[in-house]
């Protein structure tokens, strides 16, 4: 029986069509948009044609928040409605922030995210993420020519859950599908990788603007493989300007400077920074609101002084990274250097001197990331052919564990564990008779609950009574390959079963997040209705297209005549429905085609994996993949 | 989403990857065999494709790498192997271990207190090279009394002392960690 033909005007399912994706580099200080055109990776200019957008969001009272450049000119006079380097706060309460007082905002602190009092009302990260990711849709979709499928999103690899999540949903409420959050060391070893044909063991050094992580990478006939990552997501190129103003402040001997000031300082600090990668001395001059003016002269050698303790925090984690990878600086063939921060020559020299070779810096260090990005976005959104393909293996960069007894951590999955994992541990009750346990799961390296970061909580309700120490409760924990955790309990021993799941407590629930859309953010100032409706409908697209291809291939093989029949139904069902402009409706549909179809893809896929290793001569593989 | 529901694997780690049952196994061919693998089941290649397909790569990846993981470290590949043949090596009434070891291994741990203490690298570094050395000593024996002789209980015992030598290199990792402050 043919299928229905289902298309509409500018939304083709032919199944080999291009389908746009894009790599988004969130960053602290820049961000940016790149996509693969014609097989070439390529970074999205704005009308003015310029690469680099600003992180830097200025809310307005009455009209839309200005981001960008524009914001980025203002900071100096609107310092508290004027929002820089958002990503240092994402997914964090203002306990996390220790140098928060130095920072020119009126914080407020809320329970899962800490908050600013604006113009505008009150904003958190997630938020004033969500308008620079808007922008950058927005770019995408007119110089590509149409609504975007999905699009990569790079985080610092020592990014912990709590920062990945708040990512992803400022992703949603900038109206993005996130194919992938991707850590921002690995997307730069694609980019190098693939560009340069690398084979071997490298590491990826990448400062950014207020992150930093290390990650070592064996790169072997197509697979990148992530050995170890370390960082600090609390360091970056703000810490240097910081030294610097703080220095400049401690020359000056000014009192009483206005948030103005502050901010003015700031930027002054970071011009001179950079003025001092090809110069040996800098003068900084400013006028304060006061009528007080600054003139003072830095030299390259007071600037290494000033920073020397920065650029040594940078390289403990490149020695624990190494250690875990169990390697020496020798077995490293080449250094990748990543994030605009990088160009410090300080940098250069204490990298060169722990490595014993010249930093590779022939990719530029602010477009790696998002170039590499867009290259995975590509692979994800299905656009390249199987040969020509090369696959991504990446490491959850911190411990996860649940609290035992005297507030120690059990750690259940190490650090650098490869993704995607799922580990379960049993444990017990403590006292007899005890019918509930309370489940508490942390992120981080150390033994007491206090030093890590608690991630969730939740009560395992209805173990039956016995004697302490009887009842066995199983924990699980998996984390996807967008490094997500997810967690599970289930008492074992008796008939009685109980589970719970749960998403981290910093995550927002999905009631934030709607009711964020609700509040006139920024995707909420398109149709909202229609891009629900294109967004089902693409969906449903996709699902049928490949339900057929799926039919065709193994479908008379692996389902009995009944199987066939229903998943058939299912597939006429919602070609029926999609020709409604009901999204509610298809998306009942399309999920009854989903449910329909499980089975059938288990079987595919165990064929799949039986096939691929039958016909291996494991020689063949040694010599091919070895 | 936590699916406590994998598919049902009926085979062994080994199966998996179409490698032979036994304790030494040649490292370059696991990894080739693993790349293979995930190259085929990893969720990136299905993120395009409907929700039940990726919720089966995940799964089939997730297990590929756990695979992986029990065969790649001696310490882990003999415990799994173990497990085949019935015994948990690491069970709690399984905990004897011979007196000399006992005493070896307080001594290596006073030794790594006290570098750490004086800040003394090069003494670090040279307990690092005897554990290194008794380490590879441990997995020789393993293979003999794995693959040779088949003494699967003696091999238990053998297993713990690895384990020990390997949480005394945790040790030390974390008192190069404290020294590089």
């Amino acid at each position: 029986m043919a299928l229905l033909q289902i298309s509409e005007p500018g939304l083709s399912t032919a199944p080999h069509q291009h389908r746009l994706a894009v790599g988004i580099d969130l960053g602290t200080t820049n961000s940016l948009v790149a996509s693969v055109r014609n097989g070439v990776a390529m970074v999205l200019n704005d009308p003015d044609g310029r690469a680099l957008l600003p992180s830097v969001v200025r809310y307005q009272t009455n009209i839309a928040p200005v981001v960008g450049h524009a914001a980025q000119h203002m900071q100096s006079r609107d310092p508290f409605n004027t929002i820089v380097s958002a990503k240092r706060f994402m997914g964090r309460a203002l306990a996390d922030i220790p140098d928060a007082a130095s920072y020119p905002y009126h914080f407020v602190d809320a329970p899962s995210m800490v908050q600013w009092r604006t113009v505008a009302g009150m904003k958190n990260a997630v938020e004033v993420s969500a308008e620079i990711l808007s922008v950058l849709r927005i770019r995408a979709e007119h110089t590509l020519g149409g609504a975007l499928m999905g699009a990569v999103i790079t985080v610092p690899a020592y990014f912990d859950d709590a920062q990945r999540q708040a990512t992803k949903d400022a992703a949603q409420l900038a109206g993005i599908n996130v194919l992938r959050l991707l850590n921002e060391p690995t997307a730069a070893a694609i980019a190098y990788g693939l560009d340069n044909a690398a084979e071997g063991v490298y590491a990826v050094y990448d400062l950014g603007g207020g992150t930093f992580d290390l990650s070592i990478l064996r790169l072997s006939q197509g697979v990148f493989e992530v050995l170890s990552t370390n960082g600090d997501s609390a360091l970056g190129g703000d810490d240097f300007d910081q030294r610097l103003f703080c220095w400049i402040l401690e020359q000056a001997h000014f009192p009483d400077l206005t948030p103005e000031d502050n901010r003015l300082l700031l930027t002054h600090a970071r011009v001179a920074k950079e003025a001092l990668t090809e110069r040996p001395e800098v003068s900084i001059t400013a006028v304060l609101a006061s009528g007080l003016t600054i003139d003072m002269v830095l030299t390259a050698e007071k600037f290494n002084e000033l920073t020397a303790a920065l650029v040594n925090k940078t390289l403990q984690p490149v020695r624990k990274a190494l250690r875990d990878a169990r390697l020496n600086v020798e077995d490293i063939r080449g250094v990748v250097m990543v994030g605009g921060a990088t160009r410090m020559p300080c940098i250069q020299a204490a990298v060169a001197a722990l490595f014993g070779q010249t930093p590779l810096t022939n990719l530029d260090p602010d477009k790696v990331v998002a170039l590499g990005a867009a290259m995975q976005a590509n692979v994800l959104a299905g656009n390249r052919q199987d040969e020509e393909d090369w696959l991504l293996l990446d490491v959850t960069p911190l411990s996860l564990g649940i609290e035992t007894m005297g507030g120690l951590v059990e750690k259940i999955i190490p650090r650098n564990t490869t993704l995607p994992v799922a580990r379960a541990q049993e444990f017990t009750t403590h006292k007899d008779g005890q019918t509930a346990m309370s489940i508490h799961v942390l992120q981080g390296e150390r033994e007491l609950v206090t030093d890590c970061r608690s991630l969730a909580r939740f009560e395992l309700r209805g173990i039956p009574p016995m004697v302490a120490g009887a009842a066995r409760i199983r924990v699980s924990l998996q984390v996807d390959a967008d490094g997500l955790l997810s967690v599970a309990a289930q008492e074992m021993q008796s008939g009685v079963q109980a589970a719970v799941t749960v998403k981290p407590t910093y995550g927002l629930g999905e009631e934030d997040i709607a009711k964020m859309l609700q509040a006139g953010n920024t995707f909420a100032r398109e149709d909202m209705g229609a891009r629900a409706l294109q967004e089902v409908r693409v969906d449903a697209e996709r699902l049928i297209d490949a339900t057929q291809t799926a039919l065709e291939e193994d479908g008379t093989r692996l389902l009995s005549s009944d199987d066939y029949a229903n998943i058939l139904a299912a597939v006429q069902i919602l070609s029926e429905v999609l020709l409604s402009t009901d999204h509610l409706a298809i998306k009942a549909a399309t999920e009854k085609l989903n449910q329909a179809t499980t089975e059938f893809a288990a079987r595919r896929m165990d064929t799949h994996v039986r096939q691929a290793l039958a016909g291996q001569n494991l020689d063949e593989i040694s010599s091919k993949f070895g | 989403m936590v699916s406590p529901m994998l598919p049902d694997f009926k085979s062994t780690h080994f199966e998996l990857f179409g490698l032979p049952e036994r304790f030494e196994l040649d490292g370059a061919q696991l990894d080739a065999a693993y790349r293979h693998l995930q190259v085929q089941v990893h969720p990136d290649k299905f993120a395009h494709l409907p929700e039940s397909e990726q919720r089966v790569s995940m799964q089939w990846s997730t297990r590929v790498n756990e695979a992986y993981q029990a065969l790649k470290t001696p310490l882990n590949r003999a415990i799994y192997l173990l497990t085949l043949h019935g015994i948990n090596a690491l069970a709690p009434e399984n905990t004897q271990l011979s007196m000399t070891f006992l005493m070896q291994q307080i001594e290596w741990r006073e030794g790594i207190q006290s570098a750490q203490n004086a800040g003394d690298l090069p003494a670090l570094q040279t307990i690092e090279r005897e554990l290194n050395q008794a380490e590879k000593m441990t997995v020789a024996r393993l293979a003999e009394e794995m693959d040779g002789g088949k003494q699967w209980s003696v091999a238990a015992q053998t297993v713990r002392q690895l384990k020990f030598i390997n949480k005394i290199h945790e040790e030390i990792d974390d008192s190069y960690a404290a020294l590089d402050m």
